[in-house]
């Protein structure tokens, strides 16, 4: 079986059709009979729908998860987090804990968001609490900030109901042009003044058991225009949004770096000016919150073993250094701004074939889906279920010997997972 | 006896330097105070507050104070010596640099003249409000800079090095004029790799040193957490000598920023956040021509650096300040550099119409911002950035951009870099000088801009650390030569300038600390 892999893109990107032929590759048509499908989402939706999908062989692999959208759209992963809260909260697990103002103290990482049109009076509600605050509206079906305003007074959201029910209201019965309206972060860690988010790039293989690798080149985003939370300038997206998509039409872009700095940046400028301690613990939790995300949607998400996926996970972090998740992408844009883009771009997909067609051999999806050390590149293991459990049990036996768990010696060893599956 | 003099020589003159400074009137006030305490005696007064003083730190920060004076203090000279003596002893370097800044005052009225753009005006109210709003983020005015060139650029500054000529040196002697076969032509006295070996001695490949992960002698990581337990005692001792003692084994990352400070005593007290405001005042009423100097650099280089187009705001926040900052002309001192003057119409100020232009002395030249984008990474409020980037210039960088025969001047650390290759890589040094790649054509710039915007961040903080540490800036001068050891197989192959410049052209991989351990240390002699 040392046949060449057959590949099919849909997106006709150089990094990714290098890679390909870099390994040999042969590139087959769609109709043809392929090893290797990197398609978009669209693409996805018809490969498992049950009018036209077909069954996939042990020797076919897809980029995708049949409902990724489980986790990439803003309602839905908005929605799974707040069910695996509430589990957690049932199970009685120290994750769950709420400080006195009935907050979670480990699990409030996504900004508070509602659906609309559907969560309206629960928003207004919410709304009446903290009248100065801004909130940000977005089309839950869209990427790279298409269709985002921000409004800081409730005639504003009633004014744009009434516009849009005709049109908007009627598709979001439908579930196509629903939005999420979410409270905007207006305290966000400024660097030189402005503003940021952070781009990370997240393997899984498998999710149950949950196997995610976290690439080590992600990178911040800037926005072009000094950042301020002043209501006057909420029109002005240039200030708000860091998508590339946006910042590309401003008058500042810059055409040599993209606007983009790499975390190493980040984590140099934080050690320097706020010392080691308080920025491990920062991209501590960055990896704390993306492994709670991908745990939100593991039992709903069907775990097809054709397939793997690679995530571009959206975090803001803010003055006091905590990070919140926004978004996450399940086609994270190939697309290279810059010469230093293009050759992580590259090397995170190279990276990722590494990983999920181990030697570039024709994939079997009943392989372990455990590659060795070497063949991760730049990618590290952030979580591994089965390790982890097996390392539980261990310490669980230990334990056992010992006194009894605490509910502090449990918070320990639950709170995150090992170290040594991340560092 | 010689000593004990020379010795009460600079006591005096320190004592001079500190009366009068806002430390003085605080150890005034502290020690009047104390008085009222009880545990001051009457009996032994002097001893009390001596040890009140001790106690409260007050005598550290003296200490501190006084280390820094000694840094920026004049090279005692011979009692019969006139005074530029103890700017620069050289007569013909001081002729040198008296013409290179005729040359660079010339083009700066030119350019007054021909753009029809004063030196210095005053703003009309509303455009100071302009200012004063748009403050932090003057990254989005766009002037038009189209007609705005560099005053100079370090190529040029190289022609003026490499033009140097000692008159007294006896040129029928070619032997000895033969044997250096690089660019640069007079004889200064600097120092071979045995000399360097042990001026540098804790960067042997005995010693710890942070910057290096695969230490052969020691485990990384416990020399690291050692490391940097130390450093945290050095920083609650205050100690400024034992911080810069400290740096020479290098900073760990989140104690940089305190340490640097600490050696370079900018403790950014209320009085430096007030002295920043006035400064910051100063360029909201007045425009100089040299803003857009510093605009014109800051666009060209830092703004599409990877990793400083970030703070490109900062930048202007510092770098207009600092072109008025006369606190800055104190370091021409001991500089061979003079301030520039020139006439400035409508000024006020004096009578006979001549001023010193810019008022801290100091005109930018292309890729000048660079010597403060990377102190960004440390500092995110102005006024520390501002202080500690001050201090760094008018203790060592000034002396990239003069000509003068200092140790630390460009004009030696051009010496010794050729003269390193010379005599450690002969071959390579005559291939490339046989190409047409002469190596100073490529290192020149490193140098000037002490390796900023070359290296990553990271590794270029390490270096700085050594700067700091050895109080010397001959560290540039071998790493540029060790970069070419480094390079040494690929530059042999090539056959043109643009060739070997190709193989140097990406510096942002290197690893500093092992590449200047290697050259150091381990090359045969």
């Amino acid at each position: 079986m040392a046949g060449k892999v057959k590949w099919v893109t849909d997106i006709e990107k150089s990094v990714l059709i290098n890679n390909f032929e870099k390994r040999g590759w042969i590139q087959v048509s769609e109709s043809d009979d392929w090893n290797f499908y990197w398609m978009s989402v669209q693409t996805i939706r018809n490969v498992f729908s049950v009018d036209t999908g077909y069954r996939l062989s042990d020797e076919q692999l897809v980029n995708h998860f049949p409902n990724h959208y489980e986790l990439t759209r803003k309602d839905l992963m908005v929605k799974n987090i707040k069910r695996y809260r509430k589990e957690l909260e049932k199970e009685g697990s120290p994750l769950a804990e709420k400080d006195e103002k009935g907050k979670y103290i480990y699990l409030d990482f996504v900004p508070v968001t509602f659906m609309l049109p559907a969560d309206y009076n629960l928003f207004v509600e919410e709304f009446r609490k903290n009248p100065s605050s801004t909130w940000i509206m977005k089309p839950c079906g869209k990427a790279q900030g298409k269709g985002i305003f921000l409004i800081n007074k409730l005639s504003q959201i009633k004014k744009w109901s009434r516009d849009s029910r005709t049109s908007t209201f009627l598709a979001a019965s439908s579930g196509k042009e629903a939005y999420v309206i979410s409270l905007y972060i207006d305290n966000p860690l400024l660097i030189g003044g402005k503003k940021f988010d952070l781009r990370l790039y997240v393997l899984v293989t498998t999710y149950r058991p949950l196997k995610c690798y976290m690439y080590k080149l992600g990178f911040c985003r800037f926005c072009t225009v000094k950042y301020t939370p002043s209501t006057s300038e909420l029109d002005n997206m240039f200030v708000h949004l860091t998508n590339v998509a946006i910042q590309k039409h401003g008058d500042d872009y810059n055409h040599v770096h993209g606007g983009k700095w790499t975390v190493s940046n980040l984590r140099l400028y934080l050690e320097s000016t706020r010392g080691k301690e308080v920025t491990n613990q920062l991209f501590d939790q960055i990896h704390w919150i993306i492994v709670q995300s991908l745990k939100a949607v593991a039992p709903v998400m069907n775990n097809d073993k054709h397939c793997f996926e690679c995530y571009g996970y959206d975090i803001i972090i803010d003055d006091k250094l905590k990070p919140w998740l926004i978004e996450v992408n399940a086609s994270p844009s190939l697309t290279s701004s810059t010469a230093n883009d293009r050759i992580l771009k590259y090397n995170l997909m190279n990276d990722t074939l590494n990983i999920v067609t181990p030697n570039g051999e024709i994939p079997d999806c009943r392989w372990n889906r455990s590659p060795p050390k070497e063949a991760l590149g730049n990618y590290q293991v952030l979580y591994d279920e089965e390790q982890a459990q097996s390392d539980g049990a261990e310490r669980d036996l230990r334990s056992r010997s010992g006194q009894a768990l605490g509910p502090k010696s449990c918070r320990a060893n639950t709170l995150r997972p090992v170290p040594a599956t991340w560092k | 006896m010689e000593e004990g003099a020379e010795l009460s020589v600079v006591v005096s003159q320190v004592v001079q330097r500190l009366r009068g400074t806002h430390l003085h009137s605080h150890l005034e006030r502290e020690a009047k105070e104390c008085l009222h305490r009880p545990e001051i005696r009457i009996e032994c007064l002097k001893e009390d507050v001596r040890n009140f003083l001790k106690k409260t730190g007050w005598e550290r920060k003296l200490q501190n104070a006084v280390y820094r004076e000694l840094h920026v203090l004049p090279q005692p000279s011979h009692a019969a010596a006139p005074p530029e003596h103890t700017k620069e002893p050289l007569a013909y370097m001081r002729k040198a640099q008296a013409c290179w800044e005729k040359r660079i005052l010339k083009s700066l009225n030119s350019m007054s003249t021909e753009l029809g753009v004063p030196l210095a005006r005053k703003r009309p109210v509303r455009e100071q409000k302009e200012l004063l709003q748009k403050w932090s983020e003057m990254g989005t005015n766009e002037p038009d800079l189209s007609h705005f060139r560099p005053v100079y650029a370090p190529k040029d500054f190289l022609e003026v090095l490499t033009s140097l000529r000692n008159p007294n040196l006896d040129s029928s002697d070619e032997a000895s004029c033969r044997s250096h076969l690089g660019l640069i032509q007079v004889s200064l006295n600097v120092k071979d790799i045995p000399e360097m070996r042990e001026f540098f001695c804790e960067l042997s490949l005995e010693k710890g040193q942070l910057g290096i992960d695969d230490h052969t002698s020691f485990p990384p990581d416990l020399f690291e957490s050692d490391h940097i337990c130390l450093g945290k005692k050095v920083l609650s001792e205050q100690d400024s000598a034992a911080a810069q003692q400290y740096s020479r084994q290098g900073c760990p990352t989140g104690l940089r920023a305190h340490l640097w400070a600490l050696i370079l005593n900018c403790s950014n007290d209320p009085e430096d956040v007030m002295h920043y405001e006035q400064l910051k005042a100063g360029v909201i009423n007045h425009d100089l021509l040299v803003d857009n100097l510093i605009y014109k650099d800051v666009k060209l280089t830092a703004s599409n650096d990877d990793y400083y187009f970030v703070f490109e705001d900062y930048l202007y926040q510092v770098l207009l300040c600092f072109s008025r900052d006369t606190a800055v002309l104190e370091h021409f001192n001991y500089s061979s550099a003079t301030p520039p003057t020139c006439h400035t119409k409508g000024q006020s100020g004096a009578e006979d119409g001549t001023s010193v232009y810019p008022p801290n002395g100091v005109v930018p030249f292309h890729g000048f911002s660079m010597y403060v984008a990377p102190l960004c990474f440390l500092y995110k409020e102005p006024s520390q950035l501002y202080s500690v980037f001050r201090e760094m210039y008018v203790r060592y960088f000034f002396r990239l951009h003069s000509i003068s025969s200092s140790p630390s001047g460009i004009v030696s650390l051009c010496l010794q870099f050729e003269k390193l290759l010379q005599v450690y890589l002969p071959q390579l040094f005559y291939h490339l000088r046989e190409t047409g790649a002469q190596p100073l054509r490529i290192a020149f710039k490193w140098m000037v801009r002490a390796f900023s915007g070359y290296l990553a961040t990271d590794q270029l903080l390490l270096l700085w650390d050594r700067i700091l540490g050895y109080d010397s800036m001959e560290i540039l001068a071998v790493l540029a030569a060790a970069v070419f050891a480094f390079r040494a197989e690929n530059l042999m192959e090539v056959t043109s300038l643009a060739a070997a410049e190709a193989v140097l052209a990406d510096l942002s991989t290197l690893k500093v600390m092992p590449l200047l351990q290697i050259f150091l240390f381990a090359t045969v002699i």
